[in-house]
């Protein structure tokens, strides 16, 4: 089976954002796999773990995607390719062609996993429009899923803990979602094997795409942040009193 | 004035309330709606559509197919049906289904889509959405020949405009596909309020210490009609589950009040809750980041002062 696994670089969720210009961030901060991507990833090692087959990573990114896909690989995968840009911010149709032309020329894809959106510019959408581009289904958000008999049953949660059972054909494009599976921590013999895996680099050029770039990013704030929280003091019944009163009558919220 | 299609997204008939703020966005400078219905009774939708200014609704309907349970073909009648209206403009809440059917409507138009959008302006195509977990805010231009948002819910304040509406049915042309079908909807047993549209959320962390605990969370919760969510340690610790995770790689919520009981406060768990309008945070350490970025802050022991809460609450 030969399966791909479409990830992102992205600065650490952890990291603090520094707006620089007009639409640009301070990119010196530590970049890490994108989070859902790891749930991708597992899913892919799992199903070909079981199956036989062939894990492929595809990823569109900086110069500095290279070492992430190098510890992404200590996660079981075989071999990667990296379409190299200078944008962290492609738009998602554009990235969704890229991608689908180099699984089209490597493959054909059996199954491609992929995260649920990327943490950064969160589109939400990158799954859906390389599915479309490619002709085969998709679904997202996904918690379950299942292969088996040229089929691939899913299940993604659709608020207020109702869950849609959804049955594709194969191949098809599955993102994953926090729930689907427990990911791998690497271990020492998994890192140093990576070191030896393929990783294939093609300049974005190369591949001969016209980019559409119909989304603009026309600019980047900083987000508003709270400070000067009223703290409310007293007996457990004194602060309780005052809260509601604080709530109903000020904020007007209950 | 522009025309405007908004997806309404129903649950067994009935409009949910976190449509109203879409409406509202959508009205703008005095746009002209089209409410599109789809796999619901829009007669029985059009008193509260009409409310919030939805002078058109349409009813749509696939030739011979199952629109709820077929996405894709979904995604085509409403194609179908913006050209049938000639209405450029396409709006949904921004909820799993709202953002599942936009990006497969969008995919097949190649036009750009912007979703967990904040506010919108259709005459100038532009959206404010967070990037980075709503640590910044992007502004974003969409040049296509549709301009197509999902809106976060509780993003825009709802506000009535009350016409007269006219219902008219639409029948698409849709085909077959059977590359994906929607097999079966599983019910949640307790019929819960939806986090993400919830107006009140009291949310539990690492120091709530167990699953049975999170009761009293989820009694104060329903004293306010609200939901119940969790940090992300009280997740992994197994206390409540996946569905329930406020956050980064959980849900994102913004909701009118948010109280966090418990929890720190990193800056993961900000992300999925910072644009909440009112943030309460009670928590036994005087130091907890939490108390940095709230609006009310409690320094004591959450076993006293939620059940307290509640009490006071109902009484």
């Amino acid at each position: 089976m030969k399966v791909y696994v479409c990830v992102k670089n992205v600065p650490d969720t952890a990291a603090n954002i520094k707006v620089i210009g007009t639409n640009g961030f301070d990119e010196s901060v530590k970049f890490l796999i994108n989070p859902y991507d790891e749930y991708a990833i597992e899913e892919a090692v799992q199903l070909v773990e079981k199956e036989g087959g062939e894990v492929v990573l595809v990823t569109v990114g900086k110069e500095g995607a290279m070492a992430t896909l190098r510890s992404a690989l200590a996660l079981g995968s075989h071999r990667a390719i990296l379409v190299s840009t200078d944008q962290q911010f492609l738009d998602s149709a554009d990235t969704a062609a890229i991608l689908g032309k180099v699984i089209g020329e490597d493959g054909p894809a059996d199954i491609i996993f992929t995260g649920k959106q990327a943490v950064d510019s969160e589109g939400m959408q990158t799954s859906y429009r390389l599915a479309e581009g490619l002709g085969i289904p998709v679904a997202s958000d996904i918690t379950k899923c299942a292969v088996g008999d040229g089929r691939v049953t899913v299940e993604r949660e659709i608020g207020g803990g109702e869950k849609e059972v959804i049955e594709m054909t194969m191949p098809c494009v599955v993102a994953a979602s926090k729930g689907l599976n427990e990911p791998r921590y690497p271990k020492l013999p998994d890192v140093m094997k990576a070191k030896k895996k393929e990783i294939k680099q093609i300049a974005l050029a190369d591949l001969g795409l016209e980019l559409s770039s119909d989304m603009e990013l026309v600019s980047l704030e900083q987000a508003p942040e709270r400070s000067g929280a009223r703290m409310i003091e007293g007996s457990v019944n004194d602060v309780v009193a005052e809260l509601v009163k604080a709530l109903k009558e000020e904020e007007k919220v209950i | 004035m522009t025309k405007v299609a908004v997806l309404i997204e129903t649950t067994d008939n009935e409009v949910k309330a976190a449509n109203f703020g879409v409406l509202t966005a959508a009205r703008g400078e005095g746009h002209e709606l089209y409410a599109f219905v789809v796999g619901a009774d829009a007669q029985s939708c059009k008193g509260e559509l009409e409310k919030y200014g939805a002078a058109q609704i349409i009813s749509i309907t696939g030739d011979g197919a199952d629109l709820s349970a077929q996405p894709d073909l979904q995604a085509k009648a409403i194609i179908a049906a913006l050209k049938e209206y000639q209405t450029s403009v396409l709006l949904a809440l921004g909820s799993s289904k709202g953002n599942d059917i936009l990006a497969r409507v969008a995919a097949k138009l190649q036009v750009p889509l912007a979703v967990d959008c904040l506010s919108i302006d259709c005459s100038a195509s532009t959206v404010r959405k967070p990037y980075f977990a709503g640590k910044t805010i992007a502004t974003l231009k969409l040049n296509g020949e549709y301009f197509i948002c999902a809106i976060r819910p509780n993003a825009v304040e709802p506000v009535q405009a009350p016409v007269e509406a006219e219902v008219a049915s639409f029948t698409a042309e849709v085909g077959n596909y059977d590359g994906l079908v929607i097999k079966e909807v599983k019910k949640s047993a307790s019929g819960k309020v939806d986090l993400a549209e919830a107006n009140v959320i009291v949310s539990g962390g690492r120091a709530i210490g167990s699953k049975e605990n999170f009761d009293i969370l989820e009694q104060c919760a329903a004293a306010m009609d609200g939901a119940v969510g969790a940090s992300r340690v009280a997740v992994d610790e197994g206390f409540a589950t996946h569905s329930m995770q406020v956050g980064q790689t959980g849900k994102i919520v913004n909701p009118r009040l948010y109280i966090a009981c418990g929890i720190s406060g990193s800056v993961q768990h900000f992300a999925g809750m910072k644009t909440s309008k009112v943030i309460v945070a009670i928590n036994s350490d005087k130091d907890a980041p939490i108390f940095n970025k709230c609006d009310y802050g409690i320094v004591g022991d959450i076993f006293e002062i939620v059940p307290a809460l509640t009490a006071e609450l109902t009484s």
